[in-house]
């Protein structure tokens, strides 16, 4: 017979002022299997838990039904408290009278007299409670961080300076990401590559940080503390040991006119090529599709020219497995193009250039060295509009968010103009002035009021081309919408932040979450911002939402925090709420007869095949056996099972029954 | 729960009238000005589209009644350019069109109203008779309703030379279909 006891809780006003909490604990007495029933002000608070107790050792209590709030809110708090007294804390349970009753009815008898039938429900799921033991398993201490933007490079840095081993993927031959196209960074104008390359060359150097460029994420299997992954190696068609990054084939090599992403297309490359002088590391890779050699069969000058022979035309795609504890999300963004924008002319007209390109056009490691040429014929524009929000709170281009970074990097980018073209006429279409951040609107304001720049609140509603000159119509909301038309040398479009190309690839391939508009979710808003719902995988940067630099960083060093502190553990411990298949002696085994639909059924591949033996090494029978490192307890596998062979720990058959038959 | 919602209520604002009618949602616009910026009569407007929307946003009397009596409603050609091109999707020329008969019905409309629906029925007349564009009927149907007798008058004979007027009427051959259209929808209003 059990000896159950039942604490019932006022929380304060919340359930004391609509449930008559003295009379709920006086009808619990007379429940089969309660020996001790109380009611307290606040059973959460110290001296609460100490009456638990002390209630459950004077008793001898063997099971617990806490009546307070919700089981998200307090279970662990008295499962602790109950676990600390002596009892199995699993076989303390939580009725919840402040959101399931005094929340939601009016004062009365009726509210009262739920108040006591959900007490008596969950004393009939104690008396069926098992006692559970959490479940621990190991954990390999070496992390995986997925992109090597600033975002990426901080959070291997962090992880390897707290003593963890860190493998960095990047997809691109160099790591840097987008920072290293940036001219000059707001709010304090420093130089973006000035700042970045130390921390590229840092994480190069880490013996605790293995770099994998021109590698991607393949195959993700395992669960938390003991990931599998598979990342391909894509040929860069070089030895990496022998090349020494003379930069010998690069000038040789007779290919010289392909577009140069790092540029933006706003220069040229050569077919092997280094992505920028600066790269990490600083070896080569051949471009599959524009390498003569693999068009035409004819051609190897690089090979010939290479003084340590280090190029390998026969080198193949690699795949290489490696044991990770936890994985970091550092994918990044892309820009939504100038062709996006068919009332801006479909990205025709060569002087309508996105953000980016202008950075790239700012920089003095571009391709015009940081003299301000517009790109059509290279003259210098003495007219500049700006338009902040294209694309972005836009609907109607399928982008209702804000990009967040294009108020600061538009300031930024007419101050840089203004700086390089001190007679220049700089123009700003806005719809909002975003500056919230440290120094940002201080810095919006400089750019008004010191540079000069003319901010014209209002969008733009076409571009066109006339003698030589980009005919920009707007209209000045602050002066009633009066159309204004502006005649431009150039236009740069603050184009919407997008998640980056395959990210819903990615987040499928590693089990996590996404939004409608690709950008990875985390666990909580507000309280789990850096994990995912998937545990072990950890967020940084603009894959989950459009973030500046500093906001990137930050939360880079909270997920190697997060990673850090998961790899101080020598084992993880998860709560046992977890399906279990059940076994029984032979002949039996088990009532699974192996179908084998709970494996199809499982959103988290926790269900494995295992095989029963004779002593003589023949398969008996083959049944299903659910990995509890994996299981994240959700019960569609006991829903699917045709032959009840599978239970729920904690939520089994027999308890949800007995709950339901006692009402 | 108590019955309903605070959406429900309402006031008799013209806004909540233009949203009955058309089903557009005015506070989707976020005065951006695109349709301002993008119309081609909008420097010719006493009041651009992104303000009349801003006035029937108050859902004031006071600003219903300048909205109802402003030229700008009647300038709108209903091109549809601010439309294809508003970020929020709102579809300013079918309001421009609500406005315009609520103007007419509460004779708020403003006086240069007169002349450019002069021109319409006019235009509705002449494909009512003749099934096509009769353009001597047009000219002659809008000086009678407008009373300009004489304005642009000069240009008629460079229009005559041209061949632009034809003098006598290109009936089209099923008439009565199209009376009957007329009576279906314009008679029945």
């Amino acid at each position: 017979m059990s000896r159950i006891g039942v604490f019932t809780c006022h929380c304060g006003e919340n359930i004391g002022a609509t449930v008559d909490c003295v009379k709920v604990a006086e009808m619990c007495k007379d429940i089969p299997g309660v020996v001790h029933s109380v009611e307290y002000k606040y059973m959460c608070s110290d001296p609460g838990q100490r009456q638990m107790q002390e209630a459950i050792k004077e008793h001898q209590l063997d099971g617990v039904v806490v009546a307070a709030c919700s089981p998200r809110m307090h279970e662990p708090t008295f499962r602790r408290a109950a676990g600390d007294a002596g009892i199995n804390p699993y076989m303390c349970e939580m009725a919840n009278l402040r959101e399931h009753c005094s929340w939601v009815h009016e004062k009365g008898d009726a509210t009262t007299q739920k108040a006591a039938d959900l007490i008596r429900v969950l004393v009939e799921k104690v008396k069926h409670n098992e006692p559970l033991h959490p479940i621990k398993v190991p954990v390999t201490r070496t992390a995986m961080v997925i992109g090597g933007g600033v975002g990426g490079i901080q959070v291997a840095l962090d992880i390897a300076n707290g003593g963890h081993k860190v493998v960095l993927v990047e997809k691109s031959p160099s790591i840097g990401g987008h920072m290293s196209q940036l001219s000059e960074t707001f709010p304090t104008l420093d130089c973006s590559q000035c700042i970045l390359t130390p921390r590229m060359v840092e994480a190069a150097q880490h013996p605790n940080i293995t770099l994998m460029t021109y590698s991607e994420v393949e195959k993700v299997d395992g669960f938390i503390g003991n990931f599998k992954v598979t990342v391909r190696k894509k040929a860069r068609k070089l030895d990496e040991k022998l090349c020494t990054g003379c930069g010998l084939c690069i000038q040789k090599c007779p290919n010289k006119k392909i577009s140069d992403e790092f540029n933006e297309g706003l220069g040229t490359r050569t077919a092997i090529y280094v992505p920028f002088p600066q790269a990490v590391p600083n070896k080569p890779v051949i471009d599959l599709q524009n390498c003569t050699y693999y068009k035409t069969g004819k051609c190897k000058v690089c090979e010939k020219m290479c003084p340590t022979n280090a190029i390998r035309f026969d080198q193949e795609d690699e795949l290489v497995t490696l044991d990770i504890g936890a994985i970091v999300l550092a994918t990044g963004f892309k820009l939504m193009k100038t062709d996006a924008f068919p009332e801006y002319g479909y990205g025709k007209h060569k002087d309508i250039i996105d953000g980016m390109q202008f950075e790239r056009l700012a920089s003095a490691s571009g391709p015009t060295s940081g003299v301000m040429k517009r790109p059509s014929d290279g003259k210098e524009p003495e007219t500049v509009v700006f338009i902040a929000c294209s694309g972005s709170r836009d609907r109607a281009k399928g982008v209702p968010y804000c990009s967040k970074i294009c108020c600061m990097y538009t300031a930024k980018h007419a101050m840089l103009y203004k700086h390089k073209v001190h007679s220049g006429k700089a123009y700003v279409f806005y719809m909002d002035i975003r500056a919230a951040g440290k120094d940002y609107d201080e810095f919006v304001r400089r750019a008004i009021e010191e540079d000069e720049v003319k901010y014209i609140r209002g969008r733009v509603s076409k571009i066109y081309e006339e003698d030589g000159k980009l005919i920009v119509m707007g209209a000045d909301t602050l002066m009633g919408g009066e159309p204004v038309v502006i005649k431009a040398d150039m236009v740069v479009l603050a184009t919407a932040v997008q998640s980056n190309d395959r990210s819903e690839e990615l987040a499928q391939t590693l089990h996590v979450s996404y939004d409608s508009y690709g950008f990875f979710a985390e666990a909580h808003p507000k309280l789990r911002p850096v994990e995912t719902n998937t545990a072990g995988i950890f967020l940084a940067g603009a894959c989950q939402a459009p973030r500046d630099i500093p906001e990137t960083v930050a939360q880079a060093s909270g997920a190697a925090a997060k990673v850090v502190g998961l790899f101080s553990n020598d084992e993880l411990t998860r709560e046992p709420i977890v399906a279990v298949v059940n076994r029984q002696a032979a002949p039996v085994y088990s009532t699974c007869v192996g179908c084998f639909l709970c494996q199809g059924a499982c959103p988290y591949q926790a269900i494995e095949q295992e095989e029963i033996k004779a002593r003589s090494g023949e398969v008996i029978m083959t049944l299903a056996r659910i990995n509890p490192g994996l299981c994240q307890g959700c019960g569609t596998c006991v829903a699917t099972c045709r032959t009840k062979a599978i239970d729920l720990q904690g939520f089994s058959n027999e308890q949800i029954y007995a709950e339901l038959m006692t009402l | 729960m108590s019955s309903g919602s605070h959406h429900d209520h309402h006031e008799d604002t013209l806004a909540w009238r233009v949203q009955q009618a058309t089903g557009v949602k005015l506070a989707h616009c976020y005065q951006c000005g695109k349709c301002a910026a993008g119309c081609p009569v909008a420097d010719q407007m006493d009041m651009p589209p992104c303000q009349v929307f801003r006035m029937l946003q108050y859902g004031l009397p006071q600003y219903d009644k300048r909205v109802l009596g402003c030229e700008g409603i009647w300038l709108c050609l209903a091109c549809e350019t601010c439309s294809t091109r508003c970020p929020q999707e709102v579809e300013i020329p079918k309001i421009m069109d609500f406005i315009r008969g609520e103007a007419l019905r509460l004779n708020l409309a403003h006086p240069r109203s007169k002349d450019i629906l002069a021109f319409h029925r006019a235009f509705l007349d002449s494909i009512e008779y003749t099934g096509r564009l009769y353009e001597v009927g047009l000219v002659a149907d809008y000086k009678v309703r407008s009373r300009h007798f004489l304005k642009d008058v000069m240009l008629a004979p460079k229009m005559y030379i041209k061949g632009k007027l034809g003098l006598l009427p290109h009936l089209i051959k099923n008439r009565r279909g199209m009376k009957h259209l007329f009576k279906q929808t314009i008679g029945k209003g």
